[in-house]
C-alpha cells in the first residue's frame, strides 16, 4: 500500500470519527428520550417510519461506522496478531461491508416499515 | 540510614538473569556510578556503555526499576525504592551483553525516516537566512536537542508491537528537517514517514514524552508529521 493511500485511510478514520462523535451523541440522546416511558417497538416505528430526516441521519451514521470500525480493527489486528497485508485488508473490508449492509438494511427497514 | 544498596543487574544476552550486588551508598551517586562501581570493584566482566557522563552523548541509557533513563544523570536517591535498584538493558533493542544493546535498528530507522539533511545550495551560494522567531524555526527548535539515547524508543509500546515502526526519535528528527527551510527533500521525507510503519501508527500514548531525558515532545512532532503528510496527500504531493 502506498504512503499516500495509507495517509488517506488515516484521514478517513479521523474524519469518520468526527462524524461519529456527533452521531453517537444524537443517538444516545435519542435513546434517553425514547425510553422515558419504557422501550417499545411501536414508538420506534412511529418515530422512524417514513421519516426521511432520520433515514439520512442513520444512513450517515452507518457509513461513518462502516469506515471507522474496519480501519481501527485493521490496526488492532496488525498490532496484536500475525495478520498482515492483503489477507488482513480483505478481512476488514468484508467486515466494513457487513456493517454497512446490516446497518443500512435496518435503517431502511424502519423507514419503509409496512409499505410493502 | 542504609549504607548499602541492593542492586539487581541483568547478566547475559537475550537469555539471562538478574544477579544481585551490594554497593555502598554515597552522597550524590548516579545510577551510572553504581554500574561503574560494580564493574570496577565487584565483577570486571560486566558490560555496559557510557561516554560523556554529563548527559550529552546519549550512550548510557538503561532500564532502571522498569523505567528507561539516562543513567549518568539519574540520581540513585531519586529512583531507589527501599534501597533496591533493578538495572536492565533498554527494551525494544537486542541485548548484546549485560547492559549493552545493539542500537543498529534504532539508528537505521533514522536513515529510513529521511534523517539526513538534504542541502539545496552549493558553496557558491550565499548563506540561508532563517528567522529565529519564524514558526518553522521554533518547531524545529522544539525537537533539535535530541541526544539519540534511545529512551523514547525503549519506552514506546508501538515499537514493541510493530517492529517496522520508525519510532519517536527518528520521527522527531524528520519533523525538525521538515521545518528546516534549507532542506530540499521534504516530499521524499514525508513519503518516508507516512503510513503504518511511520507517523500514522502512533497512538499518542506519550511514553516518549514522559521519559525523554531532554524533555522533548516527540508525540507533538509526530502529530506535526501527520498534519504535513495529510496536506501533502490531499495535494497529490505524496
Amino acid at each position: 500500500m502506498t504512503a499516500r493511500t495509507e495517509t488517506l485511510l488515516w484521514l478517513a478514520q479521523r474524519a469518520s470519527a468526527a462524524v461519529l462523535a456527533f452521531a453517537v451523541v444524537v443517538h444516545l440522546a435519542t435513546i434517553v428520550y425514547a425510553v422515558r416511558a419504557g422501550l417499545n417497538a411501536a414508538e420506534i416505528i412511529a418515530r422512524l417510519q417514513g421519516h426521511a430526516g432520520w433515514l439520512v441521519f442513520y444512513g450517515v451514521f452507518v457509513a461513518a461506522a462502516a469506515v471507522h470500525a474496519p480501519l481501527g480493527l485493521r490496526t488492532v489486528l496488525a498490532e496484536t496478531t500475525p495478520l498482515r497485508g492483503a489477507l488482513l485488508d480483505i478481512l476488514v473490508v468484508a467486515f466494513g461491508l457487513m456493517l454497512a449492509i446490516l446497518g443500512w438494511r435496518a435503517a431502511f427497514g424502519l423507514f419503509a416499515f409496512g409499505s410493502d | 540510614m542504609n549504607t548499602a544498596l541492593d542492586v539487581a543487574v541483568w547478566r547475559g544476552a537475550e537469555q539471562g538473569r538478574f544477579v544481585s550486588y551490594v554497593v555502598p551508598l554515597r552522597e550524590n551517586q548516579t545510577v551510572l556510578d553504581i554500574v561503574t562501581y560494580i564493574q570496577r570493584h565487584l565483577d570486571s566482566t560486566l558490560s555496559y556503555r557510557f561516554s560523556c557522563r554529563v548527559g550529552m552523548c546519549g550512550s548510557c541509557a538503561m532500564t532502571v526499576n522498569g523505567v528507561p533513563r539516562w543513567t549518568c544523570r539519574t540520581h540513585v536517591r531519586r529512583v531507589a525504592t527501599n534501597s533496591r535498584l533493578e538495572i536492565a538493558p533498554l527494551r525494544n533493542m537486542k541485548v548484546v551483553k549485560d547492559l549493552s544493546v545493539d542500537m543498529t535498528g534504532f539508528f537505521d530507522k533514522w536513515a529510513r525516516a529521511g534523517g539526513a539533511f538534504a542541502p539545496q545550495k552549493t558553496h557558491s551560494k550565499d548563506f540561508a537566512v532563517v528567522q529565529p522567531d519564524s514558526r518553522a524555526r521554533r518547531q524545529a527548535d522544539a525537537g533539535i536537542e535530541c541526544i539519540g539515547c534511545g529512551v523514547c524508543y525503549a519506552a514506546c509500546d508501538l515499537v514493541s508491537w510493530n517492529a517496522d515502526y520508525l519510532g519517536p526519535a527518528a520521527l522527531n528528527r524528520a519533523w525538525t528537517l521538515v521545518n528546516d527551510v534549507r532542506d530540499g527533500a521534504r516530499a521524499q521525507r514525508l513519503a518516508a514517514v507516512a503510513g503504518d510503519a511511520g507517523c500514522h501508527a502512533c497512538h499518542s500514548h506519550q511514553s516518549c514524552v514522559q521519559w525523554c531525558p531532554m524533555e522533548l515532545n516527540p508525540t507533538s512532532a509526530i502529530a506535526g508529521l501527520k498534519r504535513a503528510t495529510v496536506g501533502a496527500a490531499l495535494k497529490g504531493a505524496l
